[in-house]
């Protein structure tokens, strides 16, 4: 199932079950979804439960987030994370800070959804990475899923939180097709928030993604195998909350660790799990952790500066080597 | 429209609500360089009689409007009061509460109670009071951080609202919030925002739910309606635009009122403001039109003429009539905030609105129309006092938040907080939160 599937099945069986869902963004109606996540929804459930708005980000975002003050569940489409920027004060100052602003009186089950990170060729205002800003806020939780288990799971069970969610999804990954067990087509399927997932036993070093980069990592993973370098790959799932646990219990078998992310380096994510490691897991580290991060530039249009600007399999390989 | 000579220079009335729904067709087709093109007559005559009118009064500045309600009424002159006694004895009582509310705030303030930013409603009472006492209790308020009397308008008690401004854990969001943001889930007040322009979208939200509940939720009886309250410098915002479009692109049962006070901090309207196309002044009502919505200009220092147009706002929106615009010319008699030292405006400027303080001009009427004895008046400032000072020793005797509860309602699913050492979910730990939080 490709991951477009995924998350347009999702949402499709989230609709149905609950009346008070409903979809907003822009083309997400009769355009059927700018990257076609929403296709065939207008269909099924008509104009009053996939709204089209106009460009009016602040506007639409807000409308959503009072929608869900007054107890809708709204799923909140952004055509790129880069947009949102234009509603970041309705997603930071009103829906996730209101719960605690009302003290538990007013919370706001909404979920922000889009494409995060970079896509392709697309250059500067369309390629970051909202990862880090988000995760860093009390009151959100910033969900990023990686294949097409992780979509449906992770969707559903934002759909279902009474929290604001943040869904960063990735373009490029829309296209790709993972295996799916019958377990993951179950209508109730969900996965906990705040849980990463081991994609790979390893022994020998760690590396921590998210998103697309987890199908570097583990691109990485089989090249390395081959020197006799044996990798564990971890999934995240959940930037916020952090699933720590998870990372030291692997720590406690490699004692060394690279995290891999395409954003830029300053207080990206990695930074944090390496702040992590050190404070909760010191000696249990026989090595620095090591980022592997976008570069430090907007993005670059150029096809040949835009790969250099980007963590690839390459790089990762020879971050794992120099600590292996 | 009438253009009315007053003592002080020419005044502007402006269109009442039918007919400014006559006046929606125009179109301007602006050449460069040349005057606008209209294809009524009407509006010929009109422009030229305020062409005139500047021309006969150059140099004037200060913005003069004495507004008029529709239907057009001269109050003193009618023999039949526009409300009954009980209508006329609540209105009284709100707006007094919300003014002695407000200056035992400022008192509190400068004895080191409350901290932060206050910012007083003291002088704005009649718009507070004409529309909130309106409405129903499952209708929402959305205002900006000047929001003590919108929450005490819509029946949030004294007690909780002064305790909260205290900082003490029986207010009405438990010391959270604060002065900027009063919330109550069972008055459907939904803040409270610092960031101007930030509280009209989230408004819009609770009229589409409302909306949303009648039209896919199939509940017919749902007309619950939302105001929005905001100010003169809140209509430069890009999200004021935002939501000008979307509440009469989806027809949305919401109610802007602008409480225009003519400064935004020390920013006169007149200056942040440009002019409407024609005018020698901003005016906000008409940038409702423009959308496709009515505007309205009110008299905001006459309660019952903010109700009589709240009123007809309001049904409008109970049918699925759609928003509507209501521009409220009022004052407030204390500085932006307790911290601003208030020297840009000038004391004449004050000097005039003081006399049109909206409490005395509703006494007068009472008294007046017979609605209401000296006596009658006096028992209902004396139970406001009694209630303000109630209210004081009630937020003076409470205790503060514990400590423990600093983390307590960042999420409503506490599993927000992650999964513990031992594997189990960290709400699960015994002591963690005193379970105010609760798991859907």
């Amino acid at each position: 199932m490709t991951v477009r599937d995924a998350l347009n099945s999702a949402l499709d069986e989230e609709l149905a079950r609950d009346d008070k869902v409903y979809v907003l963004g822009e083309e997400v109606g009769e355009y059927q979804g700018a990257y076609k996540i929403t296709r065939g929804l207008l269909q099924k459930f008509g104009p009053d439960r996939v709204k089209d708005t106009p460009i009016t980000e602040a506007g639409f975002t807000g409308i959503a987030v009072g929608s869900a003050f007054a107890g809708l569940r709204p799923v909140c489409e952004f055509m790129t994370w880069n947009f949102a920027m234009q509603a970041i004060d309705q997603i930071i100052n009103s829906a996730a800070k209101t719960l605690y602003m009302s003290a538990g009186q007013i919370n706001c089950p909404i979920v922000f959804r889009g494409p995060n990170g970079a896509a392709a060729g697309v250059a500067a205002q369309h390629s970051q990475c909202f990862a880090s800003w988000y995760s860093s806020v009390p009151g959100l939780k910033v969900l990023a899923p990686y294949d097409a288990e992780d979509a449906r799971g992770l969707l559903k069970a934002a759909i279902r939180d009474p929290d604001p969610v943040v869904f960063l999804e990735n373009e490029i990954l829309y296209g790709q097709a993972f295996p799916v067990t019958p377990q993951v087509l179950d209508k109730d399927f969900t996965l906990p928030i705040g849980k990463a997932k081991v994609m790979r036993e390893g022994k020998h070093v760690t590396l921590v993604s998210f998103s697309k980069m987890v199908g570097y990592c583990l691109k990485a993973a089989d090249t390395l195998a081959k020197e006799g370098i044996d990798v564990e790959v971890i999934n995240l799932r959940s930037i916020k909350p952090l699933d720590k646990d998870t990372l030291i219990a692997s720590l406690k078998k490699t004692h060394k660790m690279v995290t891999v992310e395409e954003g830029w380096p300053q207080c990206g994510v990695g930074s944090e799990v390496s702040a992590l490691m050190m404070e909760h897991a010191f000696d249990e580290l026989d090595a620095p952790v090591l980022r592997v991060t976008g570069a430090e530039v907007p993005m670059p249009y150029a096809a040949n500066l835009e790969a250099a600007a980007l963590p690839q399999i390459d790089d990762i390989v020879k971050a794992v080597k120099s600590i292996a | 429209m009438r253009v009315e000579r007053g003592e002080s220079g020419p005044t502007l009335c402006p269109t009442t609500l039918s007919s400014v729904r006559l006046a929606w067709p125009f179109s301007f087709r602006r050449v460069p360089g040349s005057p606008p093109q209209q294809g009524s007559t009407r509006m010929q005559a009109m422009l030229k009689q305020r062409s005139g009118v500047r021309a006969a009064q150059p140099g004037r500045r200060a913005v003069q409007i004495r507004a008029v309600a529709a239907p057009v009424k001269a109050a003193s002159a009618s023999k039949t009061p526009l409300v009954t006694p009980e209508v006329a004895k609540d209105l009284y009582y709100d707006m007094v509460l919300g003014r002695e509310f407000e200056e035992m705030c400022a008192q509190m303030y400068y004895r080191g109670k409350m901290f932060g930013f206050v910012h007083l409603y003291s002088g704005q009472e009649a718009v507070s009071t004409g529309v909130i006492r309106l409405l129903r209790q499952d209708d929402h308020v959305v205002s900006t951080y000047r929001d003590h009397v919108h929450a005490l308008s819509k029946n949030v008690p004294a007690r909780e609202v002064m305790a909260e401004l205290f900082g003490k854990k029986t207010g009405c969001c438990r010391g959270q919030g604060g002065s900027m943001h009063m919330f109550s889930a069972k008055y459907n007040v939904l803040g409270g925002y610092a960031f101007i322009g930030e509280g009209i979208p989230v408004g819009l939200g609770a009229a589409f739910q409302s909306k949303y509940r009648r039209d896919v939720l199939g509940d017919e009886k749902s007309d619950s309606v939302t105001c929005s309250f905001f100010g003169d410098g809140t209509c430069n915002v890009g999200q004021f635009y935002e939501s000008l479009n979307m509440a009469a692109l989806y027809k949305l049962p919401h109610i802007f009122v602008v409480e225009n006070n003519l400064w935004a901090i020390g920013m006169s309207h007149l200056r942040a403001t440009s002019r409407t196309s024609g005018d020698h002044d901003p005016h906000i009502y008409k940038k409702g039109p423009a959308f496709g919505m009515p505007g309205v200009h009110v008299d905001g220092m006459d309660v019952l003429k903010v109700r009589q147009v709240a009123q007809e706002a309001i049904e409008r929106a109970r049918r699925g009539e759609g928003p509507t615009l209501i521009e409220a010319e009022t004052y407030r008699f204390r500085g932006h905030s307790l911290a601003d030292p208030d020297e840009l405006r000038s004391k004449e400027e004050k000097a005039r609105y003081l006399e049109r303080d909206p409490i005395p001009q509703l006494k007068k009427y009472m008294l007046e129309h017979g609605l209401a004895t000296e006596a009658e008046i006096k028992e209902l400032e004396a139970k406001v006092m009694e209630v303000v000072e109630d209210s004081v020793k009630f937020a003076e005797e409470s205790p503060k938040p514990e400590r423990g509860q600093l983390l307590e309602n960042v999420f409503a699913d506490p599993r927000g907080f992650g999964i513990a050492e031992d594997g189990r979910y960290r709400y699960q730990m015994p002591g963690f939160s005193s379970g105010t939080a609760i798991v859907s």
